[in-house]
């Protein structure tokens, strides 16, 4: 757990917003290791998803450095970053987005067709996240016919049917009840402890963090609180 | 590719009814445009053919003064060619007369023909089996349009190489049956050795028909007209209909190409997150914009197969059964049967083939290659416009 692989210096980004610019983030600093299962919590516009979004290389930041798995982020290009996407990065979204036509099978085994994967190999991959989802029975279902929570759970095999590095997941939680959610969290624990996949979140869910081993508050797009919640844990349940 | 094509191939028989509504409407352009052309192209065949066999053989060699254009060059548009300069020619004389058929006065167009020629399809054994003093053969329309039975009686009166008027009984000896009217509406053919005596032009010819082995050559006085040259009317009036059916089809085809522009500019719109997905997955931008173009081709190539499933049954049909042409058609001017039977050659398949896969790709690209500067954090949240 000592390997640092996202590094984020001095990142700033700023949207803009009609005549004006909108800051969504400013100077932010951290670092996250291997393996870590952290997450950053804040209200609305704090600008979870926008750092989320730069880890992830879907958007770059506006000044500063943001490096993951080696890669400086702002840098890559299209084709660079779909590939560090593809082969190291996995998503897990708000409204899970599953490709509506395709089964459950064909949504995990997606992200497996753009390698170079034999059939054979990409139907042992999926199955077997689909195991660790608890939803082995339902390859050949469609999203249409499975609850929220299977549909999460979906999203989450997608996510790691290619067993990436780094796992984001953007308020996984919002559209599930109670018991789903503590679900789906438990699965995400699990695999980050046996995978040794780092998880980062979006949320203000105090069910997600609950599980976060590190959370980091933002708050008006700065970094009001990074606290490591695993020691404090550990000390409460001991008491 | 390979992805793109196994991801579009999804992706169409996932959206269901819309693709095979689309696929429908242009495998339907599709057999319509093959039709249409193979349509012309029978009709071509044709009447290059008919207007060889009946009219044009391999060539026509012209007296200087005569233009087959003018009616008034006919009067003295006529010439001895020496016996010599003949071989692989069948001479054909040209004289303006009139008959009177039910007491009507008729001008027409005396042709005289060597009884004994092979070079154009005329059934001149009509005239030399006849035992008649002048037989006559008509064309089926000129027999309708004088109401003309075989082994009637008609007064032809006509004019001998002195302008002296003359006049005889003349016996329709047959009826022949020909595609091209322009051998057929007002015309009656008789032996040009009868018509050399009636005129006094004694081994006159206003023109001669070539045969295949006719070698041109410069003669003095006459003006050889090669096949080709004589086609190219035809040829340009088959033009003018191709132009003309081309519109019609092009019509067909962008309405078809609208229906998948349409879809593909709505599917950009609708599936943004999906596009946002598939970019978070690993898809390049580009990617992307190929599996949304690759959809469209496909669309095409969906349609060529649904196309050959009731396309080939039903061009099969119509290619043998061919398409009875109108009666009025036949008046037309040029060479039109009454039956037209369709040619699908593998030139204009292929060809229809490649205009509608080209063309749906490219209908299918220009709303596509938007996604190559789509934002992919605003396609996740569905919030472009």
């Amino acid at each position: 757990m000592d390997q640092n692989i996202i590094s984020i210096q001095n990142v700033t980004k700023r949207y803009p917003m009609g005549d004006r610019e909108f800051t969504a983030l400013k100077n932010i600093n951290l670092e996250f290791k291997k393996g870590e299962f952290g997450g950053f919590v804040g209200p609305s516009g704090s600008g979870k998803t926008t750092l989320l979004n730069i880890i992830g290389s879907l958007d770059s930041p506006t000044e500063g450095k943001a490096i993951v798995m080696g890669k400086r982020i702002s840098e890559l290009s299209h084709k660079e970053s779909a590939l560090l996407r593809n082969l190291h990065i996995g998503f897990v979204f708000q409204v899970y987005n599953l490709l509506p036509i395709y089964t459950v099978y064909e949504n995990v085994e997606f992200a497996l067709l753009l390698q170079d994967n034999t059939k054979q190999e990409r139907k042992k991959a999926v199955m077997e996240a689909l195991e660790w989802v608890g939803l082995q029975d339902m390859a050949d279902k469609k999203p249409s016919k499975l609850s929220g929570g299977e549909g999460q759970r979906v999203a989450i095999a997608r996510a790691m049917v290619k067993r990436p590095q780094i796992v984001l997941a953007d308020e996984p939680s919002a559209n599930l009840d109670a018991k789903n959610a503590h679900g789906i969290l438990q699965t995400m624990k699990q695999l980050n402890k046996e995978l040794n996949t780092t998880f980062l979140f979006a949320t203000h869910d105090e069910k997600v963090m609950e599980y976060l081993d590190r959370i980091i508050h933002l708050e008006d797009g700065q970094v009001a609180e990074d606290e490591i919640v695993t020691a404090k844990r550990t000390l409460t349940n001991s008491k | 590719m390979k992805l793109s094509l196994i991801l579009a191939f999804r992706n169409l028989l996932g959206a269901g009814l819309r693709t095979w509504l689309n696929v429908g409407v242009l495998s339907f352009a599709f057999v319509v445009i093959i039709f249409y052309r193979g349509m012309i192209d029978g009709w071509n065949q044709q009447a290059r053919r008919d207007s060889i066999a009946w009219e044009y053989g391999h060539g026509h060699l012209l007296h200087a003064d005569y233009d087959p254009t003018d009616p008034f060059s006919v009067q003295d548009g006529h010439g001895i060619l020496p016996r010599n300069q003949q071989q692989h020619l069948s001479p054909i004389l040209l004289r303006q007369a009139t008959v009177y058929p039910q007491g009507r006065m008729v001008p027409v167009v005396l042709k005289g023909i060597d009884v004994n020629q092979n070079t154009l399809a005329f059934p001149t054994r009509m005239l030399s089996g006849s035992t008649a003093d002048i037989p006559a053969m008509v064309g089926t329309r000129m027999a309708k349009s004088l109401q003309l039975k075989q082994g009637e009686e008609l007064l032809l009166r006509w004019r001998d190489k002195n302008g002296t008027f003359d006049a005889a009984n003349i016996t329709i000896a047959g009826i022949f049956d020909t595609d091209v009217s322009a051998v057929d509406n007002g015309q009656i053919w008789i032996s040009i050795e009868k018509l050399w005596t009636m005129t006094n032009l004694q081994g006159h010819a206003t023109f001669f028909v070539a045969d295949g082995g006719y070698q041109p050559q410069e003669i003095d006085g006459w003006k050889f007209k090669s096949q080709k040259e004589l086609l190219q009317s035809l040829d340009s009036i088959i033009q003018s209909k191709n132009i003309g059916g081309s519109i019609m089809y092009l019509l067909l085809l962008a309405i078809a190409l609208l229906a998948i522009f349409d879809t593909q500019v709505l599917s950009i719109f609708r599936r943004q997150r999906e596009i946002g997905t598939y970019i978070s997955l690993g898809m390049t931008r580009w990617q992307v914009v190929g599996l949304f173009t690759t959809e469209g081709t496909m669309y095409s190539l969906l349609a060529t197969i649904v196309g050959c499933i009731y396309g080939i049954p039903l061009l099969f049909f119509m290619a043998n059964t061919g398409i009875a042409m109108p009666e009025a058609t036949q008046d037309m001017g040029v060479s039109v049967a009454g039956t037209i039977y369709p040619v699908y050659g593998a030139g204009l398949i292929i060809s229809t083939i490649v205009l509608v896969v080209i063309s749906a790709t490219i209908v299918s690209f220009l709303p596509a290659r938007k996604i190559a500067n789509m934002d992919p954090v605003n396609a996740l949240k569905g919030k472009l416009q």
